[in-house]
């Protein structure tokens, strides 16, 4: 038993990797770097049988470091980059893309570009297989960045264009990038996973060539797709699309719904509100009530002037018509136990009338239809 | 000379000594590999220098290497850590006469050399499979990773298994399983009778000749200086000369990945000694550095205690009969007397002292450091009386920033040398490529930390915590006063503290579970907890092993009561 006190390699070594993260945490990079330097002959050591081994742990530390260190500068960064790439063939793909993330960060788009187009090109026997997510990543990251020279050339030519000259060659050039980009981008699209920014630019593109109904399926793909994860932003860029296009309010409405039940506190709940009520549909109307109450449960929204303003003008209207006040019943039951003490309390209803007065009236006409008689808000 | 053994070419007895130290047969000029030193017989009488097996008996290996056999190896290694011990200021006796003669003497009667090898046992090695045949059909290969698993040094499965399935995949019938001629057989030779050698046995034999020679180093001491880098340990090889090549299972006997523990060396010291069949070891008395009254000064000044506390010591030492020579001498194989540790067992009668006079119950001491604070104010004459409270700020403080240091020097110790290690040729240009990355990144990453470059080994010294009288910040306590919390009765000082409590009732049984004694930080007085944690970090051993001497310790003191306890509970139960 005395074997456990023993001081080994490994115990040390371990020790060296505490010293280090709390180093990091507390921001010291001197000290991290001085632990660090002792940690690396971990390498020289076997540590297969480890979930996370020294070569990768060294490589995120001393990314850390380098990144931070105010003595760093990006050549050796990128140096050390290049070791950490030799050191594990079975992450070489990942390193190359985090190296890449740090050169976008530090405005290095073309040392980027230069080291994508490198990494498209590894092969390595079975690991390029195994290795295929990553490599759709850096493809796809690639035609980002081919986007961003397509999107260059286009500004390019429409200031040309205001000044009346036509420029051949700025637009062959603007041609080859869209058609670069939007093979990969299609490409990574189509699995399922979360890509905003590779979605928005892809749609930028078809949207220029007129490719509406490519940009409409893309998109229909990306927001209904069950194997996609839930993406509230998935649905807002629907949206946006389908008001660009000029769309029925039928298709915007139905294209909100799901964004209502993700995020029921989302800036575009106002303006699905707003369309609902103007709904003939009764139940419509209803769904719009719904929201509407939903988006004022959030702190948020407290304060909102056209929120409040939102849900007093349908209150008010369903008051006056006498029609569905169960309606109004139906949401203020879940809602009576603490909605007072959350927006009509006294301290609230004195600050909303020194801060903003219109404010404060949309919330006393509600508030006065909800709570009854008897408030201070009057 | 005394060279017996036949020469291998002509068979004839007629050796003569090349300039390089080597025996050479002047009727056939065959020049062996045998050097003077390992052959020397003085010691020996009777014995025959064993005959090395021709089929052995091979050409200079095209890389430059030799042949060697793994005591040779040890044999460096203790040469080297002997000659540190000298640097260090141990008498040169030491290494010509003592450990040499040890040493001399464990081949001997480990038959590795000055004796007839007993018959039918050859140093073969394990022969590889001829054609590069499957690995998993090759019978050879568990035996290997068997012979991996039985040495001590930790390795990684994957090296080891690579290894293993590297050799098999050789198809010359040479001995690539180690550098060294005997490197497989020695480790599957574990028969116990025989003692195998292992690293931290070298420091058991440095401590038996330091023992022997009654040196001022105690084992706590010489482990520490180890660790400090002061006598080589970690990494000795690196100093083997070129034609001496390491490789494979010559890593798993030679390269050591863990610091050598208080107790397994000193256990194996005295098995080592009952192994040698020594006689009675030079008598420890009271003038030498290794009597508790000796340590016990050492140590006091070290822990900035008064040094009044000394006489104190030495009632407890004498009254159970620790200071006796019969005690103190180690006499090898006597089973029946306990081995005496004699660091810890002065520090153990120091803390059994301290609970004498202050009882440590975390009440009592401070209670008496008030009173002796009171007394402090009218004390005009004399030093100042000692006040636990102040002593425990001053000491604590210091303690901890030293503490603090080494925790992070053990952190940041580094293993490896330059001398790469390969377990095999086939591996030798990944660790190559390995190691140079790793001096890259040492080299960038070391830029950046800003302090100094790896700060130069502390300059070796006894004292690791040093009080000055100088210093008038009043943080020294050597010269304070112990009459603060003493009494006079009929003449006599005594402590004003009547109580005492025992560490435990009842000793464990040490053979069945290896202490006398467990200890639990919680179980204890955090007073009692501080004191050990002082003597541990002094003596850089677990809190556990003082405690289990205190134990010991107080179980002699108060025997007769104890007893009397036992026989009156008994009459009770009747």
């Amino acid at each position: 038993s005395s074997n456990e006190h023993k001081l080994n390699f490994k115990k040390s070594k371990e020790a060296c990797l505490n010293y280090i993260q709390d180093a990091l945490l507390q921001k010291q990079w001197k000290r991290a770097a001085e632990f660090l330097t002792c940690y690396v002959e971990s390498l020289e050591k076997d540590y297969s049988r480890e979930h996370i081994g020294p070569s990768e742990l060294i490589w995120r530390i001393g990314t850390e470091i380098l990144w931070h260190h105010s003595q760093s500068n990006m050549k050796e960064f990128n140096c050390f980059m290049e070791q950490m790439k030799t050191l594990g063939v079975k992450r070489y793909l990942k390193v190359c893309l985090e190296h890449v993330f740090h050169l976008l960060c530090n405005g290095q788009i073309d040392e980027a570009y230069q080291n994508l187009s490198l990494a498209e090109s590894w092969r390595f026997g079975e690991q390029t297989a195994i290795q295929d997510k990553e490599m759709k990543m850096i493809q796809a990251y690639r035609g980002l960045l081919d986007y961003c020279s397509w999107s260059k050339q286009k500004n390019i030519l429409l200031e040309h264009g205001e000044d009346g000259f036509s420029d051949l060659a700025v637009e062959q050039e603007m041609h080859g990038y869209f058609r670069k980009a939007a093979v990969n981008l299609k490409e990574i699209i189509k699995i399922p996973g979360v890509w905003d920014v590779f979605v928005r630019c892809y749609v930028d593109l078809l949207e220029f060539y007129g490719d509406h109904n490519e940009a409409r399926q893309v998109l229909n793909e990306y927001a209904y797709n069950s194997k996609f994860p839930a993406n509230p932003n998935a649905h807002v860029y629907l949206y946006q699309f389908l008001k660009r296009q000029g769309e029925s309010k039928k298709s915007l409405i139905s294209a909100l719904k799901i964004l209502h039940d993700i995020v029921p506190s989302h800036e575009l709940m106002i303006d699905f509100n707003t369309m609902l009520q103007k709904s003939k549909k009764r139940e419509k109307r209803r769904v719009g009530l719904e929201v509407i109450f939903a988006t004022l449960d959030y702190a948020g929204w407290k304060e909102n002037a056209k929120a409040w303003s939102c849900l007093s003008r349908q209150v008010k209207q369903i008051v006056i018509s006498e029609k569905h006040l169960d309606w109004i019943k139906q949401e203020w039951n879940s809602r009576k136990d603490w909605w007072p003490a959350f927006h009509f309390s006294r301290y609230l209803a004195k600050r909303n009338w020194q801060e903003n007065k219109s404010l404060s009236y949309e919330k006393a006409l509600v508030a006065g239809i909800l709570l009854g008689k008897g408030l201070f808000f009057f | 000379r005394d060279f017996n053994e036949r020469c291998a070419q002509c068979s004839e007895v007629n050796w003569g000594l090349t300039d390089g130290g080597r025996f050479y047969c002047r009727s056939c000029h065959n020049v062996t590999e045998r050097t003077r030193e390992v052959v020397n017989t003085d010691f020996i009488t009777n014995s025959r220098v064993q005959t090395i097996s021709k089929a052995l008996r091979k050409q200079e290996k095209n890389d430059g290497g030799c042949e060697w056999y793994i005591c040779e190896g040890f044999q460096l290694v203790l040469k080297k850590q002997v000659e540190a011990l000298e640097a260090l200021g141990v008498c040169p006796q030491l290494k010509d006469e003592i450990l040499c003669n040890f040493w001399r003497c464990y081949l001997q009667k480990s038959k590795q050399a000055y004796c007839k090898r007993p018959a039918g046992e050859t140093v073969k090695p394990l022969s590889v499979c001829e054609s590069s045949t499957d690995v998993d059909s090759d019978p050879e290969r568990p035996s290997l990773l068997h012979l991996l698993s039985l040495s001590e040094s930790e390795g990684d499965l994957q090296t080891d298994c690579s290894f293993a399935s590297s050799v098999s995949k050789v198809s010359e019938s040479t001995s690539v399983y180690s550098g060294s001629v005997d490197g497989s057989l020695y480790l599957m030779n574990n028969q116990k009778e025989k003692l195998r050698m292992t690293m931290p046995m070298t420091l058991s034999f440095c401590y038996m000749a330091l023992l022997w020679m009654r040196e001022p180093m105690t084992l706590s001491e010489l482990l520490r200086f180890v660790v400090e880098g002061h006598i080589p340990y970690l990494n000795v090889f690196q100093h083997f000369p070129e034609k001496m090549k390491l490789c494979g299972l010559d890593l798993k006997i030679f390269c050591v990945e863990s610091w050598p523990v208080y107790e397994e060396v000193f256990n194996k010291m005295h098995e080592l000694a009952a192994f040698l069949d020594l006689p009675r070891f030079p008598d420890i008395t009271e003038s030498c550095f290794l009597h508790p009254d000796m340590l016990c000064m050492k140590y006091l000044m070290e822990a900035n205690l008064p040094d009044e506390l000394h006489n104190w010591t030495c009632r407890v030492v004498k009254k159970i009969g620790i200071g006796e020579v019969d005690f103190l001498t180690l006499m090898p194989g006597n089973k029946s007397t306990r081995k005496v540790k004699y660091d810890v067992l002065a520090a153990a009668v120091i803390i059994v002292v301290l609970k004498l006079l202050f009882l440590l119950d975390d009440h009592y001491e401070w209670l008496l450091s008030e009173f002796a604070e009171e007394r402090n104010k009218n004390n005009t004459e004399g030093g100042p009386y000692f006040e636990f409270k102040k002593w425990y700020e001053v000491v604590k403080h210091s303690l901890d920033v030293e503490q603090k240091k080494l925790d992070e020097e053990r952190a940041k110790y580094l293993w490896r040398c330059e001398k790469p290690l390969f377990y095999s040729v086939k591996n030798k240009s990944k660790v190559l490529k390995r190691r140079q990355m790793v001096v890259n990144l040492q080299n960038q990453f070391g830029k950046l930390s800003g302090s100094m470059q790896r700060a130069e080994k502390p300059n070796p010294s006894s004292f690791q915590l040093s009080w000055s009288e100088e210093n008038t910040d009043g943080s020294c306590f050597h010269g304070h006063s112990l009459k603060g919390i003493l009494q006079e009765k009929c003449g006599l000082l005594t402590a004003m503290n009547p109580d005492y409590w025992l560490c435990t009732v009842k000793l464990c049984n040490e053979k069945l579970c290896g202490h006398l004694a467990h200890y639990k930080e919680v179980e204890f007085p955090q007073s009692y907890h501080f004191v050990l944690g002082l003597f541990s970090f002094l003596l850089r051993i677990q809190p556990s092993y003082i405690h289990d001497e205190v134990c010991m310790i107080e179980h002699k003191l108060f025997n007769k009561k104890l007893c009397k306890k036992l026989k009156y509970n008994r009459v009770l139960r009747k």
